[in-house]
């Protein structure tokens, strides 16, 4: 008790400072009043006695400034003083506090909007999934090839019965269906997925139930589905009862049986899905047939959760046992076939592949601004110590001790850091889920999502850079003000010299470093952003401006092949008719899509290839007069025309690529080739054209006629001078003419198209000239609060100059070439730095150089005029400095 | 940090303040006073390093300060040890002694 007593109230004494005070000055003053009375005991006068008492006792203040640091609680109690006052001198100079927190902010904020990009992109990817830690993406392999493929329902059966250090597997397929809303269709997405997905993702839903283990399997036996929460307040109005009530889906009447929570999105990063259905009911959803029972189709996707305490590499050996063993039970279907686990980030069918090096060339670049950003407030807390060393060297003649104005600067660089902290998160939380603002690919009907975690582990990181920054930017000042020579100090203001002095050697490194890594971001923005350029006004090899594409899903509504192949002939005939409408055909798959080519072995007649390699080649299945409309021209021979048909002999168009390939020197047209066990003639060659983007390296390609290769599901590419819009009217209104129970796909210019599949691109461009704005504008205002200190400084030499007859001229030259030295050894590295960087690029650049002359130019030259402006008004402000009054001490 | 005096070893002057306050509670004054009679007038104790001093051992719970009246009536704080400043007090005493002994050792050696 009385322990507790005493540490009450020392803690009461701390904030109770001026009784504490009081108490000890009244007893030096009781303590100074019996010496006094002694000596006058002793027989001397009381004036003298007092004052030999005083003698005596010796200082009053030094003796209760050196009681006062015996206490335990001295640095709380110092600490909450530099606080207060810390706290007031912000106030005082409100211009000062406002620039360095906005720039910490900015600085902090930034870096942590990007962690949680990255937390909530690449390492936790699926909100309300427990245990991510322990997830893996689980794919497969073929031996002598790189490309990862899916899992069998066999297989993965086999493998959640066999194995030992996983908790369990789970298995998920990405397809599309058609809800048709009105007269317009949308298109929703879905998974197919193992009955036990909901219950291994710990995802309980918000209505309804998950799925049972039996509705897994039982070929279409289980038509039950579990809707997203966005798909039910959107579609269904947010309906309490929705729970058993059915929906068409794929023309197969489905029981509603649950709504997933609000948070949870499926396992496709980047896509929201609407509907998950289990794997019994793969047929309905998938055009290509039948697959639970095929060991040999290899068409899902698939997820692990390893057991506590099991490495990736444990599990892995154990799958390539397993691998093996089904390799000797079923080698017709399994020889060479391995699994293969990787870390979420890294799962390789999806989005992510695409987002993960924008987002790590992000978080270099977020790391970059914060450095500016805290070399600018270590240059503004530099600038105002010196302003203060008045003010300091003060202190410091009274008595203060160093560490203690170190402690009390720190504590100013320290609030100022937890402002900025505190605004920096709110920055961040507001931009946690922008990734979606700035990426620009909106395919119809398909929500991105890329969502951004804000957890307590992109919290601690964000405080600990915030700290780590407070240590680097109010030290460095913090020290350099403790070796204040104090008799030189107070002596005068205003003597330093222009050019060259040790203390400003750190000011002008802080600014170099600033110019140097703006330099750098400036640079890459420029690279990102001629790439973007290059690649917009690069030529796909086909039309992009009057070319209009969009689809009927006949799929979904349960057409079959007779019944589609007369619904297009309507169609086409019809949309031909349309006024402003040049022509009209069809396409297994437009150009720049997410659809897959047909892919098949190919035998070409004449051609001996290399050392028993195996060939194979993708193909597009196009209508009559495709080339024509979509604008890739035939070099020589013809196109299809409507007499290549069913009855008539098989022909295909191969591109200038796979002629020259096969049949080097000869003349292609008359060749023939094999595909799929059928000989076809090669009727034409059509010029080289971009298939899935335009970063793809040109590739033997060939087209067959649609009418030959029949697919229900067929794209419908229109040429018009008309508008999409105008043209997706007109679509719907005709589609709906031939049967009033279809819609058609919002029909978009093939330019959207295309677009759309640059987004990585467009994406890196939007989030660097963000950042490298932000980065020019703090290394601008960093060279502006060097330049006005170092004129601020030297107003006694500029005095001396102007009194021995320099004019403004010479002034501002000096003033100027000073900050513009600065900025070019600055750039100069930068220079360098960004030549090394720029490299590590390589992806994100399209027929671009790491080192384009005219990225680096304009960075040079963007960065010149920046520090102009920037050393312009200090520079004038020299000029007008009055030797008289300069001059005067 | 306090500065010591010459006279006093270092570290020394909180065991002395600790000694004075053995048997009776005094004032800071009579501290001092009490360490120069005790020392027969060899230890002098500086006033600019006896409060100092006297405000560590408060804080280190060794003393325990309230105020009272002197003799001749003045108010003043008066210091009293605390039962963790006996036992401080004990160990510094038999720490001291060992130093001293091998200190006389060393300098008595031939």
């Amino acid at each position: 008790m009385p322990r507790l007593r005493a540490w009450f109230s020392r803690l009461v004494g701390l904030f109770s400072k001026n009784r504490y005070n009081a108490e000890m000055a009244e007893e030096m003053r009781q303590h100074v009043d019996l010496l006094t009375e002694r000596k006058i005991a002793d027989g001397m006068s009381p004036t003298d006695a007092r004052n030999a008492a005083l003698r005596e006792f010796g200082g009053v203040e030094q003796i209760k400034e050196a009681a006062r640091e015996q206490r335990i609680w001295r640095w709380a109690d110092e600490f909450v003083q530099d606080v207060r006052f810390g706290a007031r001198m912000l106030w005082r100079s409100p211009g000062f506090s406002i620039l360095a927190i906005l720039c910490l902010t900015l600085g902090i904020g930034t870096s942590a909007a990007v962690m949680s990009w990255i937390e909530g992109i690449l390492i936790r990817p699926y909100p309300l999934v427990a245990h991510q830690d322990r997830m893996v993406a689980l794919f497969g392999t073929k031996q002598g090839t790189t490309e990862k493929e899916g899992l069998s329902y066999p297989d993965f059966r086999d493998l959640q019965k066999n194995s030992t250090l996983f908790e369990s597997f789970i298995v998920d397929r990405i397809m599309g269906t058609t809800l048709s809303i009105g007269d317009r269709a949308e298109r929703a997405s879905g998974g197919i997925v193992s009955a036990n997905y909901f219950d291994v993702l710990g995802v309980r839903p918000m209505l309804g139930r998950g799925f049972r283990p039996e509705e897994g399997e039982g070929r279409n036996a289980h038509p039950v589905t579990v809707i997203s929460y966005l798909t039910w307040r959107d579609r269904y109005k947010g309906d309490p009862d929705i729970v058993g009530k059915t929906q068409f889906l794929n023309g197969v009447q489905h029981t509603i049986i649950g709504v997933t929570p609000e948070k949870f999105h499926g396992t496709f990063i980047g896509y929201s899905f609407n509907f998950w259905v289990p794997t019994s009911m793969q047929e309905t959803f998938d055009s290509t047939g039948y697959k639970l029972e095929d060991r040999g189709a290899r068409w899902i996707e698939g997820y692990a959760f390893l057991k506590p305490g099991v490495t990736r590499q444990q599990a892995q050996a154990e799958l390539n046992t397993i691998a093996q063993r089904l390799e000797n039970d079923f080698p017709e279907t399994n020889r060479g076939h391995r699994f293969e686990i990787l870390p979420l980030s890294k799962t390789p069918f999806n989005a992510v592949a695409n987002l993960s090096s924008t987002l790590g060339i992000t978080a270099a670049v977020a790391f970059f601004v914060l450095l500016i950003a805290c070399a600018n407030v270590s240059n503004l807390l530099l600038a105002r110590s010196l302003l203060r060393r008045h003010e300091m060297t003060m202190r410091l003649a009274l008595g203060a001790g160093r560490r203690r104005l170190i402690k009390q600067l720190f504590t100013e660089g320290l609030l100022l850091s937890l402002i900025a902290a505190a605004g920096g998160i709110v920055v961040a939380y507001w931009c946690r889920n922008a990734l979606v603002l700035v990426a620009p690919a909106r395919t119809p009907g398909i929500t991105i999502d890329y969502p951004g975690h804000l957890d307590w582990r992109v919290l601690a990181l964000s405080v600990v850079v915030c700290i780590g920054s407070t240590m680097l930017f109010a030290l460095v000042p913090a020290i350099q003000a403790s070796h204040v020579d104090l008799s030189g100090a107070l002596k005068s203001e205003g003597s330093g010299m222009i050019g060259g002095s040790g203390r400003s050697r750190l000011r002008s490194v802080l600014v170099f470093v600033q110019v140097a890594l703006s330099f750098v971001l400036i640079a890459g923005t420029g690279l990102v952003l001629r790439s973007l350029v290059r690649m917009q006004n690069a030529d796909p090899g086909f039309s992009t401006r009057s070319v209009v594409v969009s689809s009927v899903d006949l799929f979904s509504a349960g057409y079959k092949p007779d019944r589609a192949k007369i619904f297009y002939e309507q169609l086409l005939e019809r949309i031909r008719a349309l006024p402003g409408v040049q022509s009209a055909t069809l396409a297994r798959l437009r150009p720049f899509s997410y659809g897959v080519y047909s892919s098949a072995p190919l035998e070409i007649e004449g051609y001996q290839p290399p050392r028993n390699e195996q060939l194979a080649g993708d193909y597009n299945e196009v209508g009559e007069g495709y080339f024509a409309t979509i604008g890739i021209p035939i070099v020589t021979g013809r196109e299809f025309a409507r007499t290549d048909d069913e009855n008539a002999p098989p022909v295909a168009v191969v591109n200038e690529m796979m002629a020259t390939k096969y049949w080097p020197g000869k003349e292609p047209v008359g060749q023939r080739l094999k595909v799929k066990d059928k000989w076809m003639e090669v009727v034409g060659v059509a010029k080289n054209a971009n298939y899935r983007t335009k970063l793809e390296q040109s590739t033997p390609f060939f087209y067959v006629p649609v009418r030959q290769n029949f697919f229900v599901q067929d794209n419908i590419i229109i040429r018009t001078e008309q508008s999409a819009a105008a043209i997706s009217n007109a679509l719907a209104r005709e589609v709906h003419a031939l049967d009033a129970n279809l819609a058609p796909l919002d029909a978009i210019s093939l330019q959207e198209q295309v677009d759309v599949m640059s987004y990585t691109q467009r994406l890196a461009v939007a989030l660097l000239a963000i950042f490298g704005g932000m980065a020019l504008f703090l290394a601008a205002i960093g060279l502006y609060a060097v330049m006005s200190y170092l004129v601020s400084q030297s107003t006694r030499e500029l005095g001396m100059r102007v009194a021995l007859g320099a004019g403004a001229r010479d002034i501002l030259q000096l003033v100027l070439s000073r900050g513009l030295r600065l900025t070019i050894a600055g750039i100069a590295i930068g220079g360098i730095t960004a030549l090394l960087l720029t490299r590590l690029m390589g992806n994100l650049l399209y027929k671009v150089s790491p080192r384009d002359p005219i990225a680096f130019g304009l960075a040079l030259i963007i960065l010149l005029a920046v520090a102009l402006l920037a050393c312009f008004l200090p520079a004038r402000r020299a000029t007008r400095v009055d030797p008289v009054q300069a001059l005067r001490v | 940090m306090a500065k010591e005096k010459p006279d006093l070893v270092y570290g020394t002057l909180d065991m002395l303040i600790l000694k004075a306050l053995q048997h009776d509670a005094r004032h800071g004054l009579a501290i001092a006073d009490r360490i120069q009679q005790m020392s027969k007038d060899i230890l002098r104790v500086e006033q600019g390093s006896l409060y100092p001093a006297l405000y560590r051992l408060e804080a280190q719970g060794w003393i325990k300060a309230e105020w009272g009246l002197s003799d001749n009536n003045r108010k003043a704080r008066y210091y009293k040890l605390t039962a963790a400043g006996r036992k401080q007090l004990a160990s510094e005493q038999e720490h001291w002694s060992r130093i001293t002994k091998g200190i006389d050792l060393v300098l008595s050696g031939a």
